[in-house]
Formats: structure tokens, sequence, C-alpha cells
């Protein structure tokens, strides 16, 4: 069965945030083996899991769709800045749109609907009661430019990364939940450049065969590749450029709290090739699961305590769970048989 | 889930456009064809009558990225070929059905390059044909340099010089004409990029030009469409099914794969995307693609078997 959108829950101040026991059985736990090592792991984007699973379409919308669009727009309300497209990606922008809007009525018709009489489209949106009439192509028919116009619609953040040169370059995204990198930052850099401050993967080649990969990649063959962290308390928008807000929450975990505080984060990353411009369309669809709700599942638990309690010193560090990576590798040992 | 698989089309219509080259028109017989980006390609499945081989070519798509009632490729006929041109030449009328890949695009123009210099050498003026639209469209300044033999190819010289002018320059070798390519790079300003299709001659000669000069070789893009090239028969093993397989001269070990329902993921069938890359576990490869480094080749460990073959008689793939 699928789970359909709730009502507005907060993922700031009183965080009200929740999952349900679907939301919690549909999650994409990350790890495949008891071990975690960076590798380039991407597959095709095939839809598995069957009904209701996070991969049965092309993307997911789940219970916390209301929640995270009002997240958004607060986000952008102060800071604007975090949907960022320049001149040159406006035919990528409109790519996606296509690509969005396609997908979306194909795969939820409840929930949204698009009409196409050549260039002329009419689009609905029934979960935010949005409804336009705009030409395709044409930015000035729309009430906002085109990639703040549908990022203000879609669970997940999003980059446009523009291919040329033989890389991918950092162009244009909506990016108001990231796991502590900014889009004003990254903007312009190359894949090698954007990803200098992750450790280890460099000198295994894992960026340079993963590149290679992706400037290959053709249209309508979406790949797919899981990224994780762990977060303190269900915030969804842990950017630098809030970080004075959340970074201290860190050295607020407690063997007591830490099942109810810590969540695993979990980002469901696809790459698309956009038709017109040969542009990659980049996104990160990200899912919050508290530890107290994670191990309501044994298996989950178990691979969790084995994967943390490997972990390499440097992704520790990188990841920003030094705080309190031994509180949580304690509170999962007590569901791991083998301690 | 917005996931193609292989299209079907149809022929629409085929034209002689040069002694030796025929355009195809192509439109989708049960869903859209997808919008495409200027230097994209598709692969075209032929599959013969029984018995005999199914042919996988890549074509640059020539048409207009903005029209996607059709697609159209040029092929040309290579009469020492293996198989695939002569089976469009000879065996496709319209109304035929072909399955196509969705496009790929290993050939996109770099857009924030100062100027565009193009390269053609007969079949290769294709994928230009879908930059022009857009060159055009963006206001780009650009020149195309066309060489061909009007007894064999030289498919739309006479349209090309009519719209784009000054802007293109045909060499016709039959005519005695001939272009100067260290000249005409020699001429153009810093931040020009140089695009090559073509013969493998006409982009070694670029290359090498651009190396004498010092342009970067990140301002020079080539696309080869020439793929596998005929070799020695050899035996390939199948180290975990057990299967063996020969691999006739005619055919490319990928070819012979997929003879055998063994699928390998692919994509420029030209030994660039490194898609089909696979696993040896023993025998000697000869290496004949762009795509692995030189110590990748080295190692023995991995081949591209869209293009590469066994040096020796014999091959074993850890498939
Ligand atoms: C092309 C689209 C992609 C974009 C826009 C992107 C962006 C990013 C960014 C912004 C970061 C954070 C870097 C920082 O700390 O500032 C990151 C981390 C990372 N990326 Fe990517 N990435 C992309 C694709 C990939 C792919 C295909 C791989 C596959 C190997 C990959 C592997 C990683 C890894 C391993 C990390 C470290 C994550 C962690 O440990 O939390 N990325 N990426
Ligand atoms: S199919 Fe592209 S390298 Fe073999």
């Amino acid at each position: 069965m699928r789970v359909a959108p709730k009502e507005i829950q907060s993922f700031r101040d009183d965080f009200t945030y929740s999952n349900s026991a679907e939301a919690i059985e549909r999650f994409p736990f990350p790890f495949a083996e008891d071990e975690y090592r960076y590798s380039v792991n991407m597959e095709p984007h095939l839809p598995k899991g069957g009904e209701g699973s996070a991969y049965e379409h092309f993307l997911d919308i789940d219970e916390h769709y209301l929640s995270e669009m009002a997240e958004r727009e607060k986000v952008l309300e102060e800071m604007p800045h975090r949907c960022l497209a320049m001149p040159h990606m406006d035919l990528a922008c409109w790519d996606m749109i296509e690509r969005i809007m396609v997908s979306l009525s194909e795969d939820y018709p409840d929930y949204f609907s698009l009409i196409r009489n050549g260039d002329h489209w009419s689009w609905e949106n029934k979960l935010l009661n949005i409804k336009d009439q705009f030409t395709f192509g044409d930015s000035s028919s729309l009430p906002l430019p085109p990639l703040d116009y549908i990022g203000r619609q879609m669970q997940g953040d999003f980059a446009l990364l523009d291919q040329r040169e033989g890389d991918l370059f950092l162009d244009a995204g909506m990016i108001t939940c990231p796991a502590d990198w900014s889009l004003a930052f990254d903007a312009g850099m190359s894949f090698k450049e954007w990803h200098g401050p992750v450790p280890m993967a460099h000198g295994e080649g894992i960026f340079e065969r993963a590149l290679k990969y992706l400037i290959a990649i053709p249209v309508g063959k979406p790949v797919r590749r899981l990224n994780w962290t762990l977060t303190v308390n269900a915030r969804m928008d842990t950017s630098p450029e809030k970080y004075h807000e959340w970074g201290h929450e860190r050295t607020t975990v407690t063997p007591e709290n830490v099942g109810g505080k810590v969540y695993l984060r979990v980002e469901l990353q696809v790459l698309d090739r956009m038709p017109r411009s040969n542009a990659m369309m980049f996104s990160i669809r990200t899912y919050l699961l508290s530890l107290e709700d994670l191990v309501t599942n044994k298996e989950w638990a178990v691979r969790m305590h084995r994967a943390l309690k490997t972990l390499p010193e440097p992704l520790i560090n990188y990841k920003g769970l030094t705080r309190f990576h031994g509180t949580v590798v304690d509170y999962l040992s007590q569901f791991d048989p083998v301690n | 889930m917005s996931v193609i698989d292989q299209i079907s089309v149809k022929v629409s219509a085929v034209r002689q456009v040069a002694p030796m080259i025929k355009e195809f028109s192509l439109e989708a017989i049960d869903a859209e064809l997808v919008p495409f980006s200027p230097g994209a390609h598709v692969v075209v499945t032929m599959a013969g009558a029984e018995n005999e081989p199914t042919y996988r070519n890549a074509y640059s798509l020539m048409s207009n990225p903005q029209d996607n009632s059709q697609y159209r490729i040029a092929v040309r006929l290579q009469e020492d070929s293996r198989g695939g041109s002569l089976f469009m030449h000879h065996q496709i009328a319209v109304g035929d059905q072909l399955m196509i890949s969705p496009p790929a695009n290993l050939f996109a123009p770099e857009w924030m390059a100062k100027k565009h210099v193009l390269f053609a050498g007969g079949v290769g003026i294709t994928p230009f044909l879908s930059y022009l639209p857009e060159l055009q469209q963006r206001e780009s300044e650009f020149e195309l340099h066309y060489m061909f033999r009007s007894k064999q190819t030289g498919a739309y010289s006479d349209e090309l010089s009519e719209t784009l002018d000054k802007n293109c320059n045909n060499y016709d070798a039959d005519k005695g004409s001939r272009c100067d390519i260290a000249a005409v790079m020699a001429e153009q300003p810093l931040g020009t990029h140089f695009y090559v299709c073509g013969p493998q001659s006409l982009i070694d000669s670029v290359r090498a030009t651009a190396d004498e000069m010092g342009i970067p070789a990140s301002a020079v893009h080539w696309e080869e469409f020439a793929g596998a090239k005929p070799g020695q028969p050899f035996v390939v093993e199948l180290s975990r099914s057990g299967i063996e397989l020969a691999v006739a001269s005619d055919s490319s070990l990928l070819e012979t794969l997929e003879g055998a329902d063994i699928e390998i993921p692919n994509l420029c069938r030209a030994g660039v995307c490194g898609q089909c890359v696979c696993k040896v576990a023993e025998g000697e490869v000869e290496h004949r693609d762009s795509y692995l480094s030189e110590p990748e080749k080295q190692s023995g460990q991995v081949m591209m078997p869209c293009v590469s073959r066994a040096a020796g008689e014999r091959l074993v793939l850890d498939i």
C-alpha cells in the first residue's frame, strides 16, 4: 500500500517530524554489508521492492511531502540563494521541468496532472493547490524562474550539472536540505573540485571512475546510489549557512536520549541525462529515521551496529560524527547478539 | 519509471544523398521520440533473417534536435565492412522496422567556447548537421571545413555552402581541392574549440597539428564512427558458465557475446564510453579502445569487447 501525504510536521524548533510504520518499512536502508567503505556504488534506477517501495518510481513522493515543501518555503524565504541557476542552464531547467512533470503525472495521477498541447502546457499539483498554464521553454510564462518553480513542488534537493570538457559542473540547483555542504560555495565547481573535502575516495580512484561512468549516461537510463550520515534531531536543513543553529546539537547526545535524538539520514541520489541540454540532473532525496524506529527492524540494527563500529576514523570525522559516534555504537550494540 | 529501453522505429524515407551514402528517416512506432542534444548518436539494431547475424552500429543523429517527429541518420556503404552498412544499403527500405537505443551523446559542443571550428570528413558531416541549428540560434561563431570525394561522399555540400555561405568551406578531393588543416588552425583566436569527425587519418592529423601548435588537448574533440574492425578469429571462454564461443574474424567479441544472449552494457560500440568493460581471466588482449588507461591495458585484466580482440587464439573472460 502507498502512504498518502500527511499533515505538516516540523524539521526545526519543536521537531514534530515522525515516521509511520509504513514509512519505517519502506526506508531505504543503506548498509548492504557489515563494513561500510566508499565505492562506486551505482546501479540502474529500475523499480525495486514492489508497490510502495522507495524505489518504485523515478521520483519518490511519500507521507512527508507537505512537511518538506513547507520546510523548503521557510528556507527559501530566509535565503533565496539556496536556489541558483546560471543563465546557460536555462534549457537544462526546462528539460528538468519536463522530466519531473511527466514522471510525476504518470506515476502519481491522483496528485499531479499534466496536459500537453504542443508547447502549451497545463500543470496541476493537487497536493499544493497549484494550477498553472504556461508555454514550454518560455521562462516568462511561469510565475517563478523554472528551477525555483519546480523545485518547490518536489521532495528532495536538486542539482543540474553542465557537462563540458569531459567533466561536470555544478551550475544550477535547489539545495535546502544538504548534509553539510553549500550550493553557493560549490557553484561552478567541477566534479573533483566539489568532492574535494571527501577523505580516502580520491586516492582510491573512486571519483575518476564515477565521473567516467556519469559522462556516458544516455537519455532514459537513470542510475541511483545511496549516501548516508547521522543527524542530531530531525533537521532537514543541516547547511553550513545554518551551522550556528545545529552544530552545537552534536554535543547534546547522551546514552539516555540517543535512540530518539539521532537519525540515520539517507540520500537516495538519482542521476539522469537531460535530453536537449545534455546536462545531468542529480536528485538527492533525503530520508530521516530515528535509531529508535530503526532498531524495530532487528536485521538493520545488527547491520548498522557493525557498519558503524568498523567505520574508518577519517569517515567518522568527515561525516561529523566524532562527538557522538561512541554513544551510537554503544546503543546499537545491545541489539547485536555477537556482543 | 521513466526508463527508456529500445525504441522501435519505422523507416519513413530513404534518400541517396551521395554516391555511397544513404539517408534514412526514422519515425517512432508506438511511443514518442525523445528530444536529443547536438552531437548525439543512437545504436541501430539490424536483425537479419533467421541464421543471419544481427548487426549493431552507432550512427549520429543528423536531424534538427528541436524536431522530435523524426530522427535522421546517414550511412556510408563500406564494402569491406563487417556487414552493418551493407545491410542498411541493400536490405532496408521504406516501411521496414528497426530497433534503436535511446540517444547518447559523447560528442557535444562546448558551448563556452569562443569559436567552434568543425572538421568533417565524408560521412563525418552527420553529427555537425545537428550542431548547426543550435550554433545558429545561439549566434555562435563557427566555421565548417568539409572534406570529401564527390565520387563517393559529399552529401549536402551544396546546401551547406548555400545556407552557411562563408562559414562553410568545401574541399572535394576528386576535384583536387584539399584543406590545409594547419593553416586553418593557425588562424583561430584563443578559446577556439576544434571538432573532428571523419576517418582516423583526419582525426590523427588534427590532433597532431593541435599538439604542435600547443593547443590544449581539452580544446580538441573527436568522434570515431568506425567502430569495430575485423581481425583474426579466436575462441572465448566464459569462466563462470564454462561456455565457449567462436569469434569470427568479421564479428566483434561484443557481438559474439550478444549473439549468445549474454548482455553486456554498451553505448558507443567504438571503445570510447567505457560501458562494456569486461574482466579478463586468461589470454593476451589486443587493445583497440581509447577508454582504458595505459596501465589498465598493460595489466591485462580488463578489456573493451566492443572493439578489442584476443591477441592469440584463446581468451578467458571472468563473466
Ligand atoms: C554528479 C552529481 C553529484 C553531486 C552534485 C555530488 C555532490 C556532492 C557533495 C556536494 C558532497 C559533499 C562534499 C563536501 O563535503 O563538501 C558529496 C559527497 C560525496 N560524494 Fe558526491 N556528488 C555527485 C555524485 C557522486 C557520485 C556519482 C559518487 C560516486 C562515487 C559520489 C560520491 C560521494 C561520496 C563518497 C561523498 C562523501 C559522502 C559522505 O561520506 O557523507 N558523488 N557529493
Ligand atoms: S561500448 Fe563503449 S567502450 Fe565498448
